[in-house]
Parts: structure tokens; C-alpha cells; sequence
């Protein structure tokens, strides 16, 4: 396989942007929760990337990337329309259960409120009530409302500054989610560790289960190298090929923000190298894409980054 | 014919081979060992005795025939030497720098009672080497077979595999998983023990006879095995995806971030060039005071690595002693010259946290050995109060691998108990029309014993498919009938010279 092909992109503010790669084998293939593996140029990392939207009729698969680190913020620069990927691996990981459950929340925050997208298809499809819960910092930074809108029965948004919804982050939604829905049986989260542990804890006194996706550094991503490993109750286990999914109340989210912490000097070491060797200081500005409000003083969430390898 | 050699007038000894000074070669990642030169392979060919009994031929685990390679190198016929080793081997500048000859061809060569053995690895792979450098490829002419075949994994095995069903004529496709192809050979043998070229060359020669490479695909996720058959249209499948999934340590503070599988350091550093960073994006993990656990090819590549990526101290940490460690001899005598540190008989209890989620220091028991255990080495068991630290703040563990869980995950294929693929002694898995060799069946070898059951798997795969094998002439023990004189076996020696009256 060679040649993934860019067909669309979208910038949903100066450091999110949204590619849709050409892969009809992988379109056919990908379920709800799985990732790929993604190489942009011959140099490059490996980086996972959560499948945010699948089109089996166009034959395309949809990425949703923040530009937090250097591969991220060159693929920023350079993925446009009519270029092409070196490497595009995958559907990894298993497939989320989606189970024959009666009423679901699925909870995005930030950068995993693409990813939540095709659960909350899912189970819809599969004839759930679905409530759609996804987090901002504020409201300009929101995009697919009309999209989840489309597959949820309710769509909850909550916002750091309130600018649009509830103001405060998602764990404020579920609590409205299970006040109004006491019959909730199951919360899928997916976000930055953060958000996600918090998630777990809001639903633990509820008993209510509760599905992550975890996002450790990983190189291979075939459950060959371990560098994803998480623990997950008593046991160690691969993201990759054990996960991406897991029970949220079993999973040790410290230990998980610790190991993604394993290269940041490396990271930082990286970016500022690319930035002082890329002669385009401000890259949007070419392409004609305004700064949004809130980002550009906000340094990115280190665990944002679902990037790593 | 020449005067017959005997174990007296054979020079006497093992030619040695030229290497980068110990001194040199940890700074650099260019290949330790030079390669014979052709007065050194010349040499060495003279040191064969071309015995009748040809244990090295039962030692090695494709059956080469090397008396007779030799003996083409010791006639100076080089292209006859390759054309003979390419008979059943396909990579020989791989395995000739890769196999553990010392428990195979070399570890029962009859030269090997009195004297030492002559150096079969070496000259297999200067075979090898001559062959790349002039270019020469044996492509046969090949009958066409209306057959399309699958093999999933392009390490060892499956190019083999591969190979042998490209030979028959079959259409075939290798996918990989990976962005490059090779398996193991590309992510995790270091440059300085078989260098890229040389794995690119060997695989040019299987794209010569018409094998298709695809890179970026997972089979089981991206199309399972069922659909390779059902939809894809291929008429048999081999699985060699490798054993893969390594195992942790198991012991408090394995979960540091420096602590990582020595698959994790060697794919970064050889496949991902991470240590070309930050040229090439990968990052490395790089410790000053490096401890490995474990002493197998792996432990002794990642410890080299290491090493060269400026590690002051480096140590082996196994539990048994020397005697016991499974890498091949030349790789511990190599890492030894290297100044890798070996705490042999200690085993880690520990991995001490430095307070910021890296590594301060390991703590180790002092083991002795007791009673031999299921795989016939003495079982190491721990001296009570002997625990010390050892400083160091980079522990990779090199000791084994489990199970990759994929195929398992996506397709119906058997599984034995400890979760590798179930494939009956002609490698056929429970899925007809599916085939499995390699690591992926018995869990971590050698790359030549993979090879040699994608070899074996592509001879019961020709079957299956009822492709004529004129490499398999019907013999009752398998051995061919050009061995035998009048129906008899020469290494029976079961008859006596009459004389006539």
C-alpha cells in the first residue's frame, strides 16, 4: 500500500485541522474506536491517530489532529489537498463493543471529541438513546455540532469560559446526563488522560461503566514493542492490540500521564528546531485561516497530543 | 582427482575474520565483522574434509548442502558455490552472518573433534556477499501456476515462504505491517550485524522473481485471513507474522519511563533511525548507565546499541551463568571486547523510581544454580540476603517475547494454549488452505529455523494446491536419492569391500 492520498482538509481553528486520506480497504474495514498509524513523510515518526469519521461509499477515513508537536505541526503545514501520506496503517486496535445497551452518553473533550463521533454513530445505529456530550475551552473552538447533532438524541456542549452550553468541562455534562437519565448504563469517554479520569471518577459512586480510550506513545502499534503499555487493575496490558478501549474505573491514569511524559525534552528539543528551520513563522497565515480566540496564548495540553512514537 | 584430505594436512587453523577494533566499532554502527577476504575463504574451503557423514548438512536446519558449496569455493567455481547454497538457501549473506552455526553446521562438523570447526557460517556468507556485489541472482525459468498465494509477514519465514511459491510459478503477495519490509531482520538486527544493504539486496532478489511487496498492511485489521480466501482470491495463505508481543518484567517499577522492551530501543533505533534524530523525527530513549536484562541475541544487540549511542556503562544482567546464555557465541565474545559489564547469575527485583517517573537504579539478587529444570539448564535460584543496587538509569528487557494476539484476535484459526498458532508437522493450520511458520508457531527462534519452515509450509502449500514439485523427488526418508549408492545410505557404512577373486 502506498499513496494515501489527501482528498479534503479542514482547519477548525489554528492548531486543529482535519484531513480525509484516500483508503478504500481501510474505509471498508474501520469500526467505531479503532486508530491508525500514520508516517507523513519518510523521516518521520509513527504516530497513532484515533479514527474520528469512516465514509465505506467515498472510500475515505477522516483524521482530526491537534498541532501540538513537530510532526503534527509540519503535517499542519504540509497536508494539503493533492498530496499524500507515506504511510497510513491500520484500522488498529479492537473495534469498541458496541453493546446492545439501552441508553448511552459519549463524551468528547477536546481533541477527542472527533473520535467520539462514529461511537455515538454506533450506537445509534444500533438502536441506543444516544446523549452526545463533547468539551471545549471556549465556543469558537466547537466543530461538528451538526454532525453529532444528526446521530445524537440529546447533545450536551460545555465550555471552560461558557461561551456556549454549561460552562465548565465534561465531567459538569455527565452529571447532568445521569441526574436527568438515571437509568444511564454506560458513559464512553474519550479525551485527553485528564478528562478522562475525571470522566471515570464522576461515574464511579453511579456505577455506571465506563469505556476510555487510551492514548499512551506508541511506535509499532501491532503489539510489538510494548512502549504503550498501561495498567489496567492489576495487569499490564498494550494499548494497541489489547486496547484502544478500557474499563475507566480499572485504569491508572497517573501512570499513564507519567509515561507520556517520556520524550517531552525530545519533543521540545524537536519543535524548536523545526520552528527556527521553517521559514514560514505562521503557517495559516498563507492559507487564510484567521487565529482563533483562546488558542494562540493557550499553550496546547501536553497530553492533547494523542501523537507520540 | 586430488590427493583425499585428512584431518593432518588441512591447515590446522580456523581462519580467523577480520573485525572493526572493539575500540573503533562502538562509535560507529558500520558492520563489525569485515568478511573473509578470497585468500580466506579460499583457505578455509581447504579445511573442509568433505566427509561421507556430512553432520553439518543434518545440522543445519534448511539441510544446505555444504560440502558441496565448499567444495565449489575450494575449485574456485564462486557462482557454482552460490548456485549450490541457493538450492535451499535464499539468503545466504543473511544467514552466514546471523545463525547460531555454533549449535548447528559448526557445532557437529567432523573437523570440529579434534581441531576447530571450519568456519561454515563465514563462508556461507562471503558466498553471499560475492553474489551481491556481481549481481548474480538465480532466476530460474518458472512455469506459470494459475495459483494466487498470500503471506502475511515479510521476516524470514515469509520470504522464504515466499520464495519457494514464486518459484512454483504461484502469484504472490507479502504484506507487512510495517512501513519497510524484512521483519525482525530490518526492526531488530542493529546495522553493525547485517546491514540494510544487504537485506535489500536479498529482498530485490525475491521482487526479480516476482513477488509483490505491500508495505502499511495489517492483516487481521485491515482484511482478515478468512477474507484473503473468501474475497481477495487467494488460494493459500501463509502466516509468518513473528512472536512479537514481549515480556515484561514483572517486578515492581516496570512500568518507569526508563524501562522498555529492547524491541521498543531497536525498532526506534534501527527501523525508525532514531539514531539519526533528530534528522529522522523518532525520538531514543539514551541512559548513561545502561542495564539490560536477559542474554540472548537480543539482550547482546540491545547492550551493542546502546553502547554505540554513547552509553558510558553498559551491563548484562541474566539470571544464569555464561554457560547458559542462549546468544550466539560471537555475539557475547563481541559485546564482551565491547566493554559490556556481565552480571551473570543475578536477577532484578526491582527497578528503583527516581522520584520523577524515570529509573535511579536496579535491585538484584545474587542467584546460584540448582537442579536442571524443564529445558535441561540448571535452574537459577536466589541466594537469600545477597540484594545489592546497580546504578543505572535505562533498563531495556531482552527476555522473550509472548504471542502477538492479532490473529488470534480476528481470525478462526487455532491457537494452542500459550496462544501461538496450532499448525500440524506440514505447518497446516486449522483453516484449510492456511499455512504458519515461524515464530508465530513455535514462539522466539532463529531466523534460519523460520525460513526453514516458510520452506517447509511452501512444500506442503504446493501440495495442497497440487502444483508439481520437482525439488521433492518421492524418497522414503525424505534425504533424496542422490545421496545413496546402490539403495544404501553411505553414512550407514553398513558394507565391506570384498575383493574379486
Amino acid at each position: 500500500m502506498a499513496n494515501f492520498e489527501i482528498v479534503a482538509r479542514e482547519d477548525f481553528s489554528d492548531v486543529t485541522y482535519l484531513l480525509e486520506v484516500r483508503h478504500p480497504l481501510m474505509a471498508k474495514a474501520a469500526r467505531a474506536g479503532q486508530f491508525v498509524i500514520v508516517m507523513s513523510h519518510e523521516h518521520g515518526e509513527r504516530i497513532p491517530l484515533t479514527i474520528a469519521d469512516f465514509d465505506r461509499k467515498k472510500g475515505t477515513i477522516t483524521l482530526v489532529i491537534q498541532a501540538v508537536g513537530k510532526t503534527t505541526k509540519e503535517m499542519q503545514q504540509e497536508c494539503v489537498v493533492g498530496t499524500s501520506l507515506y504511510g497510513v496503517t491500520g484500522p488498529m486496535g479492537i473495534p469498541s463493543h458496541i453493546d446492545k445497551v439501552r441508553k448511552v452518553a459519549c463524551v468528547g473533550g477536546g481533541l477527542g471529541v472527533a473520535p467520539i463521533f462514529p461511537h455515538a454513530r454506533a450506537f445509534k445505529e444500533a438502536g441506543a438513546y444516544v446523549i452526545g456530550i463533547v468539551g471545549f475551552r471556549n465556543s469558537d473552538l466547537m466543530f461538528w455540532e451538526d454532525k453529532f447533532k444528526a446521530v445524537c438524541d440529546e447533545f450536551i456542549v460545555c465550555t471552560d469560559d461558557g461561551s456556549a452550553g454549561i460552562k465548565g468541562n465534561v465531567t459538569f455534562g455527565i452529571k447532568r446526563a445521569i441526574r436527568l437519565h438515571p437509568d444511564l448504563d454506560e458513559v464512553v469517554a474519550i479525551g485527553p488522560p485528564i478528562m478522562m479520569k475525571g470522566c471515570a471518577e464522576t461515574t464511579r459512586e453511579h456505577k455506571i461503566k465506563t469505556m476510555v480510550s487510551l492514548n499512551p506513545l506508541m511506535v509499532d502499534g501491532t503489539g510489538m514493542c510494548g512502549g504503550c503499555r498501561v495498567k489496567i487493575g492489576s495487569q499490564v496490558k498494550f494499548a494497541c492490540v489489547d486496547g484502544p478501549d478500557f474499563d475507566g474505573h480499572q485504569v491508572d491514569f497517573d501512570d499513564l500521564m507519567t509515561r507520556l511524559k517520556r520524550f517531552t525534552t525530545q519533543e521540545h528539543a524537536a519543535v524548536e528546531r523545526w520552528s527556527e528551520t521553517c521559514r514560514m513563522t505562521n503557517p495559516l497565515k498563507t492559507l487564510g485561516i484567521p487565529a482563533r480566540r483562546g488558542e494562540e496564548e493557550a499553550l496546547p495540553d501536553p497530553f492533547d497530543e494523542v501523537a507520540g512514537g | 582427482m586430488a590427493k583425499k584430505k585428512t584431518i593432518r594436512t588441512i591447515p590446522q587453523e580456523r581462519t580467523p575474520m577480520r573485525e572493526q577494533p572493539a575500540s573503533v566499532r562502538v562509535k560507529n554502527f558500520a558492520e563489525v565483522a569485515c568478511g573473509f577476504t578470497l585468500e580466506d575463504a579460499l583457505r578455509e574451503s581447504e579445511r573442509c574434509l568433505l566427509c561421507p557423514e556430512q553432520p553439518c548438512v543434518e545440522g543445519c536446519p534448511v539441510g544446505i548442502d555444504i560440502p558441496g558449496f565448499i567444495q565449489k569455493i575450494s575449485e574456485k567455481d564462486f557462482r557454482g558455490a552460490y548456485d549450490v547454497l541457493t538450492d535451499t538457501n535464499l539468503l545466504p549473506a543473511i544467514c552466514g552472518r546471523v545463525c547460531p552455526q555454533e549449535n548447528q553446521c559448526e557445532g557437529v562438523c567432523t573437523v570440529g573433534d579434534s581441531l576447530e570447526p571450519v568456519a561454515v557460517g563465514r563462508l556461507e556468507r562471503w558466498v553471499g556477499d560475492q553474489a551481491i556485489a556481481a549481481g548474480w541472482a538465480n532466476i530460474p525459468y518458472i512455469e506459470p501456476a494459475p495459483f494466487k498465494v498470500g503471506i502475511v509477514g515479510s521476516g524470514p519465514a515469509g520470504m522464504a515462504c515466499a520464495a519457494d511459491m514464486a518459484k512454483a510459478g504461484c502469484d504472490v503477495t507479502i504484506y507487512e505491517a510495517f512501513h519497510q519490509p524484512g521483519g525482525v531482520l530490518r526492526y531488530g538486527i542493529p546495522d553493525f550485524r547485517l546491514p540494510n544493504e544487504v537485506i535489500d539486496a536479498e529482498i530485490g532478489k525475491l521482487k526479480q522473481l516476482g513477488v509483490k511487496f505491500e508495505c502499511n498492511t495489517l492483516v487481521g485489521r485491515l482484511f482478515t485471513i478468512e477474507q484473503m480466501i473468501d474475497e481477495l482470491g487467494f488460494h493459500a495463505v501463509f502466516v509468518g507474522t513473528g512472536a512479537g508481543y514481549p515480556t515484561m518484567l514483572g517486578i515492581p517499577g516496570d512500568s518507569l519511563n526508563g524501562v522498555l522492551s529492547a524491541n521498543e530501543l531497536l525498532t526506534r533505533c534501527n527501523l525508525m533511525r532514531a539514531k539519526e534524530f533528530p534528522n529522522f523525527d523518532t525520538p531514543l530513549p539514551i541512559g548513561k548507565r545502561v542495564a539490560v536484562v536477559g542474554a540472548g541475541n537480543t539482550a547482546m544487540d540491545a547492550m551493542r546499541v546502546c553502547k554505540r549511542l554513547g552509553a558510558e556503562k553498559v551491563y548484562c544482567v541474566y539470571r544464569r551463568s555464561r554457560a547458559e546464555a542462549p546468544a550466539r557465541a560471537e555475539e557475547v565474545h563481541h559485546a564482551e571486547e565491547e566493554g559490556i559489564e556481565f552480571h551473570w547469575l543475578t536477577n532484578p527485583v526491582e527497578v528503583l523510581d527516581d522520584g520523577k517517573g524515570g529509573v535511579r537504579g536496579m535491585r538484584c539478587m545474587r542467584m546460584e544454580l540448582g537442579e536442571p529444570d524443564d529445558s535441561g539448564r540448571r535452574r537459577p535460584v536466589a541466594v537469600a540476603g545477597s540484594e545489592h543496587d546497580i546504578e543505572t538509569d535505562l533498563v531495556v528487557f531482552a527476555i522473550g517475547t509472548n504471542a502477538n494476539p492479532i490473529m488470534g484476535q480476528t481470525s478462526s484459526l487455532k491457537l494452542n494454549k500459550r496462544g501461538y498458532i496450532d499448525a500440524d508437522d506440514r505447518f497446516a493450520t486449522s483453516v484449510a488452505g492456511v499455512y504458519a511458520g515461524g515464530d508465530i508457531v513455535t514462539g522466539a527462534a532463529t531466523v534460519i529455523e523460520a525460513m526453514g519452515a516458510g520452506r517447509q509450509a511452501a512444500r506442503s502449500m504446493k501440495t495442497y494446491l497440487g502444483i508439481r514439485d520437482a525439488e521433492v523427488p518421492y524418497s522414503i526418508d525424505g534425504r533424496g536419492s542422490g545421496n545413496r549408492m546402490f539403495g544404501i545410505d553411505p553414512a550407514e557404512r553398513n558394507f565391506a569391500r570384498i575383493r574379486a577373486a
